[in-house]
């Protein structure tokens, strides 16, 4: 087991010198270690190369611009040298802000490693403290603590440690949560390692860098509050500090404002260097090349050329695909093809299966005819003709969204795989049913409040009412199945695209569910292009089918035929494995007793 | 619901009690020579102990907190140490401006946070890294030192606003408006961009969600399905961030007040804070924490008119 572990550290280090490589690339987060490294040598050297001593009032020099005697930065009001002020200051503030850090990492970690990993009263105890503790305005809380227990930068970053902590905890607690079950960290247990050494070994190496993160940003909000506190005259006024000099500043701001530039810059120039450091590692740890820049999510139709070029071709067929292409342009310039060269056609009352493995492109083709696929997917050829209509032109390899956006609702309907998150939780199905036939179809209210109860009804829910004022979340998975297609069915479409639309249910469910798109398949004369992986699914339900491999279509054609005679090997394979062990479907052997045989024997 | 309300109502109580007492506790249990700050160095020890009997210091710790307790249950905080004003009176005096302050930053920030976050997660391109940028910056610069530099540009050098001081709404509203214009633009910087950084990434995630996919799938516009479906999905995400602004806001107004010289809660904070006048700021924490309940109950309230499985937990 040690042996493993340690085989799975060595890719680690290799990912840990790319984020720190990746780090450095980003300017900003270059810029900001840049910073952090001055701020850190001034707090180291500061007191011995500061010119002056930093409390040492000088009247007759005071209030003297930059420059003047010696002094670089000119004095305040007292007459004492604003660098050697600034540079005393750095060292107090980073260990302000180490204090503050230091106190939210020793309550936060191992509280929310323990609430995290055993649950129970413990977490129930510290996850309400931790709700208590972000409800307090931190700054009215310092106030009373300084009331309290006197004027000191370290009480206060104490206490502000504290009022940090529940930042560590949440995010320690979540991240051990998350891991707790991984079968990795069941195996370290099976295997006999304590639970100090899982925590240690598994756990900690998790949490490891939101912690980092989470602390670089605790420290910049840390000298952010002690220069606040300071401002506000709350500071030590011996120690000469960022915030003390902001305050000198801001009292002669009328007659010297340049006093009050140095501190502010000093200040923002360190807080935000710990946030933009904050921020880069969170990128250089994110996958960077797939965070370079993300696609714009397209809710409005984009421009699309006029397809006045591309004649309407009097087509017989309800639905013909021609050649298309998707895919989805990389970072590095190229296009990963997931969809090309695939063709065919659906008639009107037709069912149309399109069967292959995941990934073989079949719900992309599915998504290109109904206009959805994902934004940052491309048509890279083809056409998609729909009743006669150009939706996909061959020359301009766009898709003509304005034109399929009337279709979509109206003639062509959509049947989801995983009917749970295709409802929107924060509506009623009722309503969620309703809309479009109002907005789409133009019914009035009342008309269809009664059409969907109508819909409900055909769809085989036994309690229409019920259902129709429920929220999603309160109905069973078949039944929100059911909804969706009450809802795909309820604008009468010509054309019907389902997506997988039994796979996430019961076997039992599915049985009906197939039964009730058979039957509403006949009652709407529908053409429906049905994908799925089952070729049982296909047997049942579908007139012809069209295989795919890998974006590409292998066999089409008569479901009978491809289902005695399969010529391409894939096709063999996906029907093995459905048939292995089993004897053939009835259908088939009813249909042809000779057939199934020869299948057999054939693979 | 009433239940949700009820419970949501009980944990409040609790928090402003355990909160309240801790504080008391902390506060009265170092506040040992107060009659002799108060009185100064000339006093003799028998004035001291006068003042110390006047005050209720010679009392155990224990029922002086009963008796507050007492007090404050039915709306009576005591007086101040120094003033010998009752505390109720200061603090009512003083919410009105610091409310005005919070609320109209929250209201301006809630507008322009949900535009911006929306913009960006929609269209994303030039808008989207412009938030990007903006949200870094508000990040870095601490919002008291965007205070001092406004009110050196903007009202010392170029003398648009008045840089301190406030005027009652009902005196002079263009002299209020004026007055509070920079401490709210002070605090909205900040306040705009975090909020609309949690707006923007919560909008992203409910686009990609499948029901946005089925609903375009029904034919319904993008603007409607964006404004009712998603915006509502993003709500929760969006309200919860402006909570947090504006519980932090309470805190942030302590400098902004200081720095405007504008008589509100964050000033009585600070003054009882350096003077050591404990009624004062028990009463002030108190009163925070009251709002703060508040606050988080109307979000609650509002998370679970939004959101219906949210009512259930």
């Amino acid at each position: 087991m040690t042996e493993t572990l340690a085989q799975i550290d060595k890719p680690e280090d290799a990912v840990r010198s790319g984020v720190f490589k990746r780090l450095l690339k980003n300017p900003l987060g270059l810029v900001a270690l840049i910073v952090l490294a001055l701020v850190v040598v001034a707090g180291v050297i500061g007191p011995l190369v500061a010119p002056f001593d930093p409390n040492k009032a000088d009247l007759v020099n005071a209030l003297v611009g930059p420059g003047t005697n010696g002094h670089l930065l000119g004095t305040d009001s007292a007459g004492r040298d604003v660098l050697s002020r600034l540079l005393i200051g750095a060292q107090s503030t980073l260990l302000a802000a180490a204090l503050a850090a230091g106190v939210a990492l020793i309550i936060g970690l191992p509280s929310g490693l323990m609430a995290g990993y055993f649950g129970g009263w413990f977490d129930s105890v510290a996850s309400w403290c931790t709700n208590v503790l972000m409800s307090l305005p931190a700054i009215i809380i310092l106030l009373a603590a300084s009331a309290a227990l006197g004027r000191s930068v370290w009480i206060s970053m104490t206490v502000f440690g504290v009022l940090m902590s529940p930042g560590i905890f949440r995010l320690t607690r979540t991240s051990v949560q998350a891991v707790r079950n991984e079968l990795y960290v069941d195996a370290a247990r099976v295997a006999g390692l304590s639970t100090g050494s899982i925590i240690g070994k598994h756990i900690l190496f998790v949490v490891r860098a939101p912690l980092i993160i989470q602390t670089s940003i605790v420290c910049g909000i840390a000298i952010a509050i002690q220069a606040a506190l300071e401002f506000l005259g709350l500071g030590d006024p011996l120690t000469p500090t960022w915030g003390v000099m902001l305050n000198e500043g801001f009292i002669n701001i009328y007659g010297s404002p340049i006093l009050a530039v140095w501190p502010g810059v000093a200040i923002s120039l360190t807080v935000g260097s710990f946030v933009v450091l904050g921020n880069a590692l969170r990128d250089a740890l994110e996958d960077s090349p797939k965070h370079k820049r993300a696609k714009p999510i397209k809710l409005t139709p984009p421009k699309t050329e006029l397809i006045s070029t591309v004649e309407l071709e009097e087509s017989e067929h309800l639905l013909t695909v021609d050649g298309l292409g998707v895919g989805y342009p990389q970072p590095n310039g190229k296009t990963k093809t997931v969809v090309s060269d695939v063709s065919f056609h659906l008639d009107r009352g037709e069912v149309l299966g399109i069967v292959g493995e995941s990934g073989s492109g079949k719900s992309q083709t599915a998504f290109s005819i109904l206009g959805l696929l994902p934004a940052e997917a491309e048509i890279t050829g083809g056409s998609i003709t729909f009743d006669g209509v150009p939706l996909v032109s061959a020359s301009g390899h766009r898709l003509s969204q304005g034109r399929l956006a009337q279709l979509r609702g109206s003639r062509i309907a959509y049947i989801p795989q995983e009917p749970m998150s295709n409802l929107d939780p924060n509506f009623t199905i009722g309503y969620q049913l309703v809309r479009p036939l109002v907005k789409v179809l133009g019914l009035s209210k009342a008309d269809a409040r009664k059409r969907a109860l109508e819909l409900l009804t055909i769809v085989g829910i036994t309690n229409p009412q019920r259902t129709f004022d429920a929220y999603p979340h309160e109905v069973s998975g078949g039944m929100a199945q059911r909804v969706l297609i009450a809802g795909a069915v309820s604008c009468n479409p010509d054309l019907l695209i389902a997506d997988e639309p039994t796979t996430a249910l019961d076997v039992t469910v599915q049985a009906e569910v197939l039964d009730l798109l058979r039957d509403l398949q006949a009652r709407f004369n529908m053409g429906v292009v049905l994908v799925t992986h089952n070729f049982g699914v296909v047997a049942d339900l579908c007139d012809r089918v069209v295989v795919m491999q890998n974006g590409r279509v292998v066999e089409s054609g008569d479901v009978r035929t491809i289902l005695r005679e399969p010529a391409d090997r894939y096709t063999q394979t996906l029907l093995s494995a459905m048939l292995e062990g089993k004897t053939p479907m009835s259908m088939l052997t009813v249909a042809a007793p000779a057939a199934a045989p020869t299948t057999k024997a054939g693979l | 619901m009433v239940s949700f309300i009820f419970r949501r109502l009980v944990s409040g109580v609790v928090v402003l009690f355990v909160v309240s007492t801790l504080t008391f506790f902390l506060l009265y249990f170092s506040a040992t020579s107060v009659a002799r700050n108060i009185l100064g160095e000339s006093a003799t020890q028998a004035q001291v102990q006068l003042k110390e009997t006047e005050l209720g210091l010679d009392q155990p710790l224990v029922s002086r907190y009963l008796s507050w307790l007492g007090g404050v249950v039915q709306g009576d905080f005591g007086v101040s140490w120094f003033t010998s004003q009752p505390v109720v009176g200061s603090i009512l005096g003083r919410l009105p401006t610091t409310l005005s302050i919070v609320l109209a930053t929250i209201v301006i920030a809630a507008v322009l946070a949900t535009l911006l976050g929306v913009a960006a997660a929609v269209r994303r391109g030039w808008i989207d890294r412009l938030l990007q940028i903006v949200s870094i910056g508000a990040s870095a610069v601490p919002q008291f030192v965007v205070a001092i530099v406004l009110v050196t540009v903007l009202a010392i050098q170029l003398r648009i606003f008045p840089a301190t001081g406030y005027v009652p709404m009902n005196q002079d509203f263009g002299g209020w408006l004026a007055s509070i214009a920079l401490p709210i633009l002070a605090l909205a910087i900040g306040a705009v961009a975090s909020t609309a950084q949690q707006v923007r990434s919560a909008v992203i995630n409910v686009l990609s969600r499948d029901y946005v996919r089925t609903l375009r799938s029904r034919g319904l516009a993008p603007r409607e399905i964006l404004f009712r479906h998603v915006l509502r999905g993003a709500a929760p995400a969006g309200l919860t961030v402006l909570s947090l602004q504006f519980i932090g806001m309470l805190g942030g107004v302590v400098v902004i007040e200081q720095i405007f010289a504008l008589p509100g809660m964050g000033f009585l904070a600070l003054q009882s804070t350096t003077q050591g006048d404990m009624p004062v700021l028990m009463g002030v924490v108190v009163y925070i924490v009251i709002i703060v309940v508040i606050v988080n109950l109307l979000v609650d309230l509002a998370v679970g008119w939004l959101n219906p499985k949210a009512r259930v937990s």
